[in-house]
């Protein structure tokens, strides 16, 4: 069977210093991990590029799209092997720009040379000459042109081998996931946390989710919403736990004994209690919202506060400083934001305060709060949690 | 389990699963095969349209569809298209189901004038009103039989007759649809005459996936698929044999004692009714109060449809506490529970946001029970009581 060579390279773990072993080995695991589905795909190091070899039956996009989907991944490259002899470097690159021609009908070229074995007799410029001059030769259709090329192809001369290829496919960078402990993601059916829990995945943060409902004062198919979004992130994490938890006997108990305008505020704080457990439990070292400064009631600097301080471990708020539009851009990019624009709610109005307080007082809240018994209500939630496992 | 949303689907009758399992398993021929096999399935097929003839009004053509709503897109366009030259304006009603709302709106982008009646506040649509909007260049009339979400029984025969006359002392050829998908298998439709009905199976214990358009047959409406030629050629594409011989068997067991079964969901329909309005406060009936068991009872209620608002709650919530146990009814049409805002039915009767928030529909079938009832009374009642507590908090 013949093999596709894809050319994978990493963004930030080239930058470690003295840990670099134990990243790039975790990542190179990520990438197996994600070409499993393949049989016979093989990635390996070599001189700090990743080399991913995959049955040529498989589509090149289907390739791409798995690893660039690896957290660690600057780019992605399939390549094309060449013996390190110039001519038939050639022609080589002479046959891809042939393939090339047949399918797009590009009219100019350019040709890049690097040459990072110096022992190889001939000199960077001088392989983009030579290569450019036997393209030229052979396909009679194209004209160089170096300065707004329809195509650039680029010749890569390294101690075990010669490589040409054409594209750069970006991934998303950031770090291998695992490398950088785990967190517990409060996931509501909205467009702000699926992408904080991907931020924070990004940086190597391993994930799992809590959502909290009303049914049946929401409906299933609110939740059905929640696990489809936690689906997409799976496809970029591997499997995640989901602890789901049914907040209305909560709610139900501050409707009927505390203010209306703090409605929110004080089942936010319930929110975070019962997600500090959940979290010392399964062993998560901190709590990640996707709350974003401002953006609603629950959200203002004091209410921040005010929901913060029921908590001792962090609490991570990756999307804090951005602009809603760029939240919902990231949230298009990672493929979360059509789910979560579905109209089913995860809140029942009744339970949303007409007029909530903007600039709520500690003290007032936790007077509030007095009319409760706090702990008995978080340790019933807590233990009346459903725990499912989604896949990608 | 109790299911009172009859009026979204209802469950196929046994008999009808086992019929078109073996037709699956056995008679799976294409009634255009010239052989044997093509020759049976064409006799099914005969049968269940004779079948179906027979229950309607004499002097029609049945023409087989995927359903009420293909029946309704095939008898609004292709009178459209055939009489486009004649004039250019539709009357219809405001509390059509959305397959006649959204054809006469894309009817009204390509130029034609659409009007939509009122109805007054049970739903129901003057006939007077109707008469009264005919004018010489309308093509046609469409009047639902049985409005899906509050059951009133509208003044089709009536209507029906109106346009006749209309028809005859003006010499225009304007065409009388009903879409009858709630009525159908639910109350007694041979007893009028229309030149289109459309009709879908699953709504009266037949299979999902196939319905009719019945036709007069003096009206020849050109191709709305075209093709093979089968149903004549108004309908092409390969008959669906099993789920045809499944309306066919529906169709005749739901009418088999039909006016005894329409008594039976009366009485059902009326216990539930009784019962919520005198132990509940703040219960309101949205449609008339009186059940009507034939289309001569126009301006009554379907016995199948009982649609309530319970002031001061959520119909939402009310059907997710009654879902928990294992009650299934429906808020407004089950079609548009997906989308969000208020149902268009109750707005054209003049409920405001409140009052439809809290409707919720209880649809019958031959098939409840007033032991069902009484455990529904309850779990309703606890519902409505539990939602109405919270809410007096704010």
């Amino acid at each position: 069977m013949n093999k596709k060579l894809y050319i994978v390279r990493c963004g930030e773990v080239a930058l470690k210093g003295m840990n670099k072993p134990y990243f790039e080995r975790i990542l190179i695991e990520r990438l197996r991990k994600a070409l499993e589905c393949y049989e016979d795909a093989e990635a390996k190091w070599i001189d700090g590029l990743m080399f991913v070899r995959v049955p040529d039956t498989i589509p090149e996009d289907d390739v791409i799209a798995k690893c660039v989907r690896v957290f660690g991944v600057a780019s992605v490259s399939p390549a094309v092997e060449a013996p390190k002899d110039i001519d038939e470097i050639g022609r080589l690159a002479a046959e891809m720009m042939m393939k090339i021609i047949e399918e797009e009908g590009v009219k100019t070229f350019k040709v890049k040379g690097k040459r990072a074995d110096k022992s190889f007799a001939v000199e960077s410029p001088e392989i983009g000459r030579i290569v450019g001059a036997i393209i030229l030769k052979t396909c009679k259709v194209l004209n160089v042109n170096v300065h707004n090329p329809d195509v650039t192809l680029t010749v890569d001369v390294r101690r075990e081998g010669a490589y040409i290829f054409r594209d750069k496919i970006k991934g998303f960078g950031g770090l291998p996931l695992g490398t950088n402990g785990k967190g517990l993601i409060l996931m509501s059916g909205g467009i702000d946390s699926p992408v904080a829990a991907f931020m924070m995945a990004k940086r190597g943060m391993s994930i799992e989710a809590v959502h909290f409902h009303s049914y049946p004062y929401t409906s299933q198919r609110a939740q059905k919403k929640v696990e489809d979004l936690v689906k997409v992130l799976a496809g970029y994490m591997g499997t995640i736990r989901m602890h789901v938890i049914n907040l209305l006997p909560i709610q139900e108990q501050i409707v009927q004994n505390c203010p209306e305008d703090e409605t929110t505020l004080l089942v936010r704080r319930f929110m975070m209690r019962i997600a500090e457990q959940i979290a010392i439990k399964n062993k998560n070292m901190m709590l990640i919202t996707g709350e974003d400064l401002g953006q609603v009631a629950s959200q203002t600097a004091e209410a921040l506060v005010v929901t913060d301080s029921v908590v001792k471990m962090p609490v991570m708020r990756p999307l804090i400083a951005m602009d809603k539009v760029d939240i919902m851009d990231k949230a298009r990019e990672i493929g979360t934001y059509d789910i979560s624009i579905q109209p089913y709610e995860d809140c029942c109005t009744v339970f949303l305060p007409k007029h909530p307080v903007t600039k709520p007082k500690l003290e007032r809240i936790e007077k509030s709060e007095e009319a409760l018994d706090v702990e008995a209500l978080v340790n019933a939630a807590v233990a009346s949690e459903e725990i499912i496992e989604i896949r990608p | 389990m109790i299911y009172l949303d009859n009026s979204a689907t209802t469950r196929q009758y046994d008999e009808v699963t086992e019929l078109m399992y073996k037709m699956a398993k056995e008679n799976y021929g294409n009634p255009s095969s010239l052989h044997a096999m093509g020759f049976d399935a064409g006799n099914i097929l005969f049968d269940a349209r004779k079948e179906i003839e027979d229950l309607m009004h004499p002097g029609g053509t049945v023409i087989f569809t995927s359903g009420g709503t293909e029946s309704d897109n095939m008898a609004l366009c292709s009178t459209a298209r055939k009489l486009r030259r004649r004039g250019k304006r539709i009357i219809t009603t405001k509390v059509e189901h959305p397959a006649i709302l959204e054809t006469c709106r894309r009817l009204a982008d390509d130029g034609f004038i659409v009007d939509y009646l009122n109805v007054d506040e049970t739903g129901y649509v003057d006939p007077e009103d109707i008469k009264a909007a005919l004018t010489d260049d309308t093509i046609m009339v469409s009047v639902m039989t049985v409005n899906n979400e509050v059951g009133t029984i509208e003044p089709v025969s009536l209507a029906s007759r109106a346009v006749r006359e209309y028809n005859k002392a003006h010499g225009t050829s304007i065409v009388f649809h009903t879409d009858a998908v709630q009525a159908f298998g639910k109350i007694p439709m041979d007893d009028a005459s229309f030149d289109l009905v459309s009709v879908s199976g699953h709504k009266f214990h037949g299979p999902k996936g196939i319905g009719f358009l019945y036709m007069n047959k003096d009206l020849k409406l050109p191709a709305f698929i075209t093709g093979g030629g089968q149903e004549n050629g108004y309908r092409s594409s390969t008959e669906n044999t099993p789920g045809i011989a499944g309306l066919g068997l529906a169709a005749r067991m739901s009418h088999d004692n039909l006016i005894a079964k329409m008594s039976r969901m009366a009485d059902v329909n009326e216990y539930l009714r009784n019962a919520l309005m005198t132990e509940l406060k703040d219960v309101r009936l949205n449609g008339p109060l009186e059940l009507g068991f034939t289309l001569h009872d126009h301006g009554k209620r379907c016995p199948t449809v009982l649609n309530l608002t319970f002031g001061s709650t959520r119909g939402e919530v009310l059907l997710h506490t009654l879902e928990q146990e294992r009650i299934y009814v429906s808020t407004g049409s089950a079609c548009s529970s997906h989308k969000t805002g208020d149902s268009h039915v109750l707005l054209a009767m003049g409920l405001d946001h409140k009052k439809i928030e809290g409707a919720i529909r209880f649809s019958f079938s031959e098939f409840n029970t007033r032991e069902e009832m009484d455990e529904v009374i309850d779990k309703t009642k606890a519902a409505v009581n539990r939602f109405r507590k919270l809410g007096s908090f704010r």
